[in-house]
């Protein structure tokens, strides 16, 4: 392959990552040769009557993914989850991947503004959709209040759900920007510590809240 | 995931002409969180196939509303649970739906998973879920290994070949409320009670439900609710955050002069399915409440026939019941 200029704003997974197209590769790669032997353009679906006859059977698909403000065209298979498509094509392994099956929150990243498990979701499903990862909290290199306030509160022990709790802070605190800790209690009910760092979760999440 | 074929459909006639050709092969996704599990899962047996086409719904934008209508409310099939329990016109008119719809799963869960999803989810039996346990009879095997096992989470009523309970949360919310549901089908809908929707394991061992492989579930309508009404669901878990019902209750009640007009009482986590507490709503009628609670509550418990394990959740249901009757007492 054609030796490319460094682009500050891709993420170095991606670039290691032949699959992980983000928009700003796509259209640099097109003309390529390397590159274009892996890629057809395919045509954006068209938007059907409501009645007309049920758009034909898909394997595997181009979908268009914001995430963290980047727009990603990438081709993934019908069953791929979220979660995989993140990890191993968008190169963003700060969401995690535990139990596989929506029971333990390792893997919640926010989409459409919305907390989500990203391993029950399928890739092919978010065509379209802005997702917010870990990843995207980071502000002009800075850690975000509630990465700070998880940092000073030691918020975690051995780190692996960390980042499943921080999205479901996130998304709790974008809607109720000063929950009581019953309410944090209940926001984080879908995320699970193994190393039981709730009373320090709780904790990082209230101080997170009066940093607002 | 074994890989299928994806379909996304924008209209209720696309849905259903899609289910009337793949029927059995094809299985209807709308949240996801049950169904994409079994399929990580590869929950298969005689009669239970991974599905080779998934029809998502989640585009049908006809399916997703809370509706005021002049006889009581209408909720799309594909409502995101999050809207039901945040939703001001439910909490207002129907306080008992909206205590089953916060209660249930966790932010994530709601935030994807739809009302038909909910009432559609399949039993948390872990024989049934289990990949070892493909004879089971609810894979299409020979056997039902809960009565000779590992059975606390049981059924105590109406199990006689499979023991399975009925996980869902907004179903018992939902018969208690009298509430009927619309099933979509290529013919057209029809109207069905809700309490009808479910059937035991004598009638469908295979399913939990009357809906055939070319139907949709497509909305859900609840009465009015009746004048001086009040509500409530209790919900016993073994765990507080995240966790189905060992058992819940929901009770609907009309109190007039001190005496109770009408009454219904459905249970979750008894039966294969919401359980409606028959005996126990005669036992109210007509009677001052207070009165009437602990031979309710004993009327309740009739006829339960627990397995090794699980004689403890008929203590449970009669506990729930008076916890929940006192509360509107």
């Amino acid at each position: 392959m054609a030796k490319e200029e460094k682009d500050p704003h891709e993420h170095k997974e991606q670039q290691k990552n032949p699959l992980a197209i983000s928009r700003r590769t796509f259209l640099k790669g097109v003309g390529t040769t390397a590159i274009a032997t892996s890629i057809t353009i395919a045509p954006l679906p068209l938007p059907s009557a409501a009645d007309a006859a049920p758009p034909p059977a898909r394997r595997e698909a181009w979908i268009q993914l914001t995430v963290n403000d980047t727009v990603h065209r990438l081709k993934v298979k019908s069953h791929w989850t979220l979660l995989e498509v993140l990890r191993k094509q968008a190169g963003l392994t700060g969401t995690k991947k535990f139990c596989d099956r929506g029971s333990c929150g390792a893997c919640t990243v926010i989409v459409d503004g919305r907390a989500v498990y990203a391993c029950s979701f399928l890739a092919i499903a978010a065509d379209n959709r802005k997702v917010l990862t870990i990843e995207g909290l980071l502000q002009g290199g800075k850690l975000h209040p509630i990465q700070e306030a998880f940092l000073e509160h030691d918020g975690l022990q051995c780190g692996f759900c960390t980042p499943g709790q921080i999205m479901s802070v996130k998304a709790l605190l974008d809607k109720n920007p000063r929950p009581s800790a019953d309410e944090i209690k209940e926001g984080l009910s879908g995320n699970v510590c193994r190393c039981s760092a709730y009373p320090k979760i709780l904790k990082s999440a209230l101080a997170a809240a009066r940093r607002g | 995931m074994k890989p299928f074929d994806y379909y996304t459909v924008t209209s209720v006639a696309q849905a259903v002409s899609l289910l009337s050709k793949h029927r059995h092969k094809a299985a209807v996704l709308a949240g996801g969180s049950d169904l994409l599990a079994m399929m990580k899962d590869r929950l298969e047996g005689p009669k239970l196939k991974l599905p080779a086409a998934l029809i998502d719904i989640k585009g049908i934008k006809e399916l997703s509303y809370i509706k005021e209508q002049k006889n009581g409310v209408r909720i799309g099939a594909g409502t995101v649970l999050a809207d039901i329990a945040s939703s001001e016109l439910i909490a207002k008119r129907y306080p008992l739906l909206h205590q089953a719809a916060g209660q249930l799963g966790v932010p994530q869960i709601r935030n994807v998973g739809t009302l038909g999803g909910n009432l559609c989810q399949r039993p948390r039996c872990w024989y049934f879920r289990g990949k070892s346990f493909a004879n089971c009879f609810r894979k299409g095997g020979g056997t039902c290994y809960a009565p000779g096992g590992e059975n606390r989470y049981h059924a105590v009523f109406g199990g006689s070949n499979c023991y399975i309970v009925h996980p869902s949360d907004l179903a018992p919310a939902l018969i208690a409320l009298d509430a009927r549901v619309e099933i979509a089908s290529p013919k057209g809908s029809r109207m069905v009670p809700l309490e009808k929707f479910y059937v035991g394991p004598d009638k469908n061992i295979l399913g939990e439900t009357i809906l055939g492989p070319q139907e949709l579930l497509a909305a859900v309508e609840i009465p009015a609710p009746a004048a001086a009404s009040r509500g409530a669901y209790l919900k016993l878990k073994e765990r507080q955050a995240f966790d189905f019902a060992i058992v819940s209750v929901a009770v609907n009640l009309s109190v007039a002069g001190g005496s109770v007009g009408q009454a219904r009482i459905a249970f979750g986590g008894l039966a294969p399915v919401p359980l409606r507490a028959v005996k126990a709503e005669a036992g109210l009628k007509g009677k001052a409440l207070k009165d009437a609670i602990a031979a309710a509550c004993k009327a309740a418990a009739e006829g339960a026939e627990p397995l090794s394990q699980n004689g403890y959740k008929v203590d449970a249901a009669r506990g729930v019941l008076e916890e929940a009757l006192l509360s509107l007492a």
